[in-house]
């Protein structure tokens, strides 16, 4: 990879906004049609939610929050880099300042819940 | 004191073109401290095989004629060093992608120049040669922003970089856009609103993924990708005032 055209940060940025894109458009029809199954049949819906407590399913939702967060952060990377006209320092300076302030908010959160 | 260590080859694949398709053929070349891409392609064709086909002019950086392919990037190979991108001694050069290929490392450049055109790169004046000349402020913003831009030499490598001219050949591209940028910023230009017009249509700035391929590949460290996101905000702007 070493010297390709596409071995940048910005580059991968873009790839891993897709693919999180990708896989929550997968993801939301599924979730629809559970969410239709309360009106149509509960009892299906109870067993699904059922099926849900299984651990493989509580580990796979840590990856649809992963997804979220991906695409929700890329979303805003985005409007950073296009909508706002500052210097690339500043940039990588508010970006750090988010993420240690996210960082700082989420372990009170955790330590919270 | 020698000027060369040639006795070790450095092994270059190079795109042949045969019978409308191609392949790599395969050169050993002498290796030596200060060699450039250009360097090699030259010694191929002066050396090992006359028919080659390839394309420069001035040698040094100013003319944007002998951009390739790389090992996987496009580069200026007469200001690119064969140790910035040689791996495991081999160089793998073909000519510049996005572009149709006339003979082995030779693009038609044509569709980007034409791009380069219908992005609004034809100057319009504002006055006549009997006018006096306007005065513009070298450090207003508006001037600072085209100067961040105007250095392009027309190489083609961000447009043979750019993912988003491989998948839609409509796409005006990066160098095309940042031109039409710098005109947007030009006091002096006649139609600037003809320009905004032209790149918020289809094939336009609103095309760009922002991959940023361009501005991390271009040999003159110029910034298409903020270019175009200028676009995106100018566009943007208009939208909200005038509603399309």
């Amino acid at each position: 990879m070493k010297g390709h055209y596409r071995n940048h940060p910005l580059w991968f940025a873009f790839l891993l906004h897709r693919l999180s894109g990708l896989g929550l458009a997968l993801f939301l029809p599924a979730h629809f049609y559970v969410l239709g199954m309360a009106i149509r049949s509960p009892e299906a819906l109870d067993g699904f939610l059922h099926w849900t407590d299984m651990p493989i399913v509580k580990i796979a939702e840590f990856g649809l929050v992963f997804l979220l967060a991906v695409h929700f952060f890329g979303g805003l990377r985005l409007l950073a880099l296009e909508f706002l006209p500052w210097p690339a320092p500043h940039k990588t300076l508010a970006a750090g300042a988010v993420a240690g302030a996210f960082l700082v908010s989420g372990v009170f959160f955790l330590n919270a819940v | 004191m020698t000027l060369s260590n040639s006795d070790t080859n450095l092994e270059v694949s190079v795109w042949r073109t045969r019978n409308g398709t191609g392949l790599y053929e395969t050169f050993e070349v002498p290796a030596h401290d200060n060699q450039t891409i250009l360097d090699v392609v030259s010694w191929i064709q002066q050396n090992a095989d006359p028919t080659l086909t390839y394309r420069f002019a001035c040698r040094v950086g100013m003319c944007g004629s002998c951009a390739m392919m790389v090992n996987g990037a496009p580069r200026w190979t007469c200001r690119t060093h064969v140790n910035k991108v040689l791996k495991h001694n081999r160089l793998k050069i073909a000519p510049l992608r996005n572009l149709p290929v006339i003979k082995d490392l030779v693009t038609d450049m044509d569709p980007f120049f034409d791009k380069w055109v219908s992005a609004g790169g034809r100057h319009e004046p504002t006055r006549t040669r009997h006018d006096p000349i306007e005065e513009i402020q070298p450090a207003n913003e508006q001037r600072a922003a085209a100067d961040a831009g105007i250095e392009c030499i027309n190489c083609s490598v961000c447009y043979a970089a750019c993912d988003t001219v491989a998948n839609n050949a409509d796409y005006l591209g990066p160098a095309a856009l940042q031109r039409a940028w710098t005109i947007v910023n030009d006091e002096k230009h006649g139609d600037r609103q003809d320009v905004l017009d032209t790149v918020s249509a289809a094939g336009g700035c609103q095309n760009c993924h922002s991959m940023g391929n361009c501005t991390a590949l271009c040999p003159n460290g110029l910034d298409p990708l903020s270019a175009i996101a200028g676009l995106k905000r100018a566009t943007m702007r208009q939208f909200f005032k005038r509603g399309n």
